[in-house]
């Protein structure tokens, strides 16, 4: 691993329940789950586990109903939701699992949003969005429509739209599971890349055993909770041998 | 990104294509009927606009330009003699049969002027002068008198023949020589008109005890046209009205009296209704398809304000292009309209900023509804 061990991700005594009275779910029950820059930190468990809303908590996407979260230095529990939602515009990167591109922007177009958001010129955030399609090999499809792109190309798409603005942190959901499996591979190659590059931390949501060697560490959860976390690419090869 | 937003939207042009037609069609029904209504009631008071006078004396029953509640001619006299008053001349209008020269009627509306002052002529003459109406048995009429005498005349070899003048009528067995052509406003009773002296016009019309229908007059310099109304009605008993006020309360009589505003306001609420449901209902549709890229965005960190803005502008774009769309679809069909000559039409400038107001709240009240729907939905349904 070539990270370092500055925190990006801290998370304490996190909980989340869904719903009122007997229908009450208890999504998350005092998780805690940490991830460095530097790193690509694998989250991984049963469907109905808490991946999701854990990960929706950690972008800011969702409140959660106790414990601490600490985001690249920034208390997210303690933000108000305007707050929360300009970190999110400056400093998180997302990559979906429906790659949810605007079907009628162009690509280029689709990858200057995180820009635009941020207020940056729309000639600037096209000449970024253009460069950073550069980067991720699909600039000569900068003037199509996505729905034109194949699947492999349209998660390169989400790529560069969750790298244009240079996030530290970027947070994928399964990012291969609308992928075949050249694609896929490729794909997480890229993102591999792109936290090592950068040293950025790259939080990956996965079912897919195929992308497990793109793992530096691994948190494992069930029944809400992270159960154990692998601290290596050994330690992951080794605990999950049968499925890779 | 309100540059992105209006990228959405044109980049759907099924629905894009549905959201502009229903603004179109509920701007061109909102305009086109209330101009046709503001042309019928113009209509109505046809003969204020082509007989001019700052005051109109009348029979103190009488509500309204075609009321024929006729006047003593002496009543002439007494406004005269009222203070305030320049002049007085007497207006005999009625609704009368001209006989055409193949022997079919056709029915006018005869319009006596005072032979002297000839006050209220029409004052725009195409052809003849006013001077020849005091040659005997002479008329004006206007251009649609021209083209409605005109239908089915033909000359001995079958050819159709063009009424003008120098072609002579008859008005109730009376010869009537026609001498010119004047612009005139249509009637509302549909006859054209026919100008003559009044002493010639109640010769022509059949004779009751009283003949003289309105009394045009107009105040002294220095004394308001509505002074002079009040001092003519106080002193003479009769029913005076400013040229302004003796409008209004025709086109009132008619609002009141005739079922026409309820028609053309019935028209003008559906189209209203309909175009507000097709435009709010496709714009709804197109913010729920585009929910999950509304959502992505909140995701990425565009604030509610921000995508509440993106909706304002797709709205707002889709109403104005409708609108534009809507007002000159019914300026071609209204101008379509003027040209047949059959109805009229009146476009008052008020009407088109009222329908823009109409289309400023259908387009406000569409995106309110996806604006609602967009701030309910949390950023995370993404990751779902």
């Amino acid at each position: 691993m070539t990270a370092s061990h500055s925190s990006a991700i801290s998370v304490r005594a996190l909980d989340k329940s869904f719903g009122e009275g007997d229908a009450r779910i208890h999504v998350l029950k005092q998780t805690a789950f940490e991830a460095r820059q530097g790193e690509m930190m694998f989250l991984v468990g049963p469907s109905g586990c808490g991946k999701t809303t854990l990960l929706s908590i950690v972008a800011g996407t969702l409140q959660g109903d106790g414990g601490d979260i600490e985001v690249l230095g920034h208390p997210l529990s303690r933000l108000s939701r305007a707050a929360v939602t300009a970190f999110r515009a400056q400093h998180i990167g997302f990559i979906f699992q429906q790659f949810n591109l605007i079907s009628t922007l162009t690509v280029a177009d689709n990858v200057s949003v995180p820009l635009l958001i941020q207020g940056v010129p729309a000639r600037e955030a096209l000449r970024r969005a253009e460069e950073t399609l550069e980067r991720v090999g699909i600039r000569e499809k900068a003037g199509q429509l996505p729905g034109r792109l194949s699947g492999g190309q349209q998660q390169r798409v989400a790529i560069a739209r969750a790298l244009v603005h240079r996030p530290p942190l970027i947070i994928c959901d399964e990012p291969t599971a609308s992928l075949d499996r050249e694609n896929g591979l490729k794909v997480m190659t890229l993102l591999r890349d792109v936290a090592r590059d950068a040293h950025r931390c790259v939080v990956v949501v996965t079912h897919d055993p195929r992308t497990y060697p793109f793992a530096d560490r691994m948190s494992e959860m069930e029944d809400g909770r992270v159960f154990r976390v692998l601290q290596s690419p050994e330690e992951i090869r080794r605990q999950h041998t049968e499925t890779l | 990104m309100l540059r992105l937003a209006l990228k959405m939207l044109f980049g759907d042009r099924g629905k894009y294509i549905m959201l502009v037609s229903g603004i179109t069609f509920s701007t061109l029904l909102m305009t086109q009927f209330p101009s046709v209504f503001c042309g019928i009631m113009t209509w109505t008071y046809a003969n204020m606009f082509n007989s001019r006078a700052e005051i109109w004396v009348m029979d103190p029953k009488a509500e309204q330009s075609l009321d024929n509640k006729p006047l003593r001619d002496t009543d002439v006299n007494r406004v005269r003699s009222v203070d305030g008053v320049a002049w007085a001349a007497p207006y005999f209008q009625g609704t009368l049969q001209a006989r055409m020269p193949d022997g079919n009627f056709k029915l006018i509306t005869l319009v006596g002027l005072d032979a002297t002052t000839l006050a209220g002529a029409p004052s725009h003459l195409l052809q003849g002068s006013l001077e020849d109406l005091r040659l005997p048995n002479t008329v004006f009429t206007d251009e649609f008198g021209l083209e409605r005498f005109s239908e089915g005349q033909v000359h001995a070899d079958g050819k159709p023949r063009r009424i003008g003048v120098g072609d002579t009528i008859e008005i109730n067995d009376r010869e009537a020589r026609i001498v010119g052509v004047a612009k005139a406003r249509r009637s509302f009773t549909g006859g054209p008109f026919v100008f003559t002296t009044y002493e010639r016009a109640v010769l022509y019309a059949p004779q009751q005890r009283k003949m003289l229908t309105f009394i045009l007059a107009a105040p002294q310099p220095g004394v308001s046209a509505e002074e002079a109304v009040r001092r003519i009605t106080a002193e003479t008993g009769l029913l005076a009205m400013t040229e302004e006020q003796f409008r209004w309360s025709t086109i009132w009589w008619y609002v009141r009296n005739t079922g026409i505003p309820f028609a053309v306001g019935s028209i003008v609420i559906i189209g209203a209704l309909v175009g507000m449901i097709i435009a709010a209902q496709t714009f709804y549709a197109f913010v729920l398809e585009n929910l999950r890229n509304f959502a992505a965005l909140k995701a990425m960190g565009a604030s509610n304000a921000r995508v509440t803005g993106m909706l304002i502008v797709q709205a707002l774009a889709t109403g104005f292009i409708g609108y534009g769309l809507g007002v000159g679809v019914a300026s071609l069909v209204l101008r379509f309209f003027v040209r047949l000559g059959k109805i009229g039409v009146y476009t008052p400038w008020q009407l088109p900023v009222a329908v823009f107001g109409v289309v400023l709240l259908i387009s406000s009240l569409s995106a309110l509804m996806g604006i609602v729907r967009v701030a309910r939905t949390e950023p995370a349904v993404v990751f779902r």
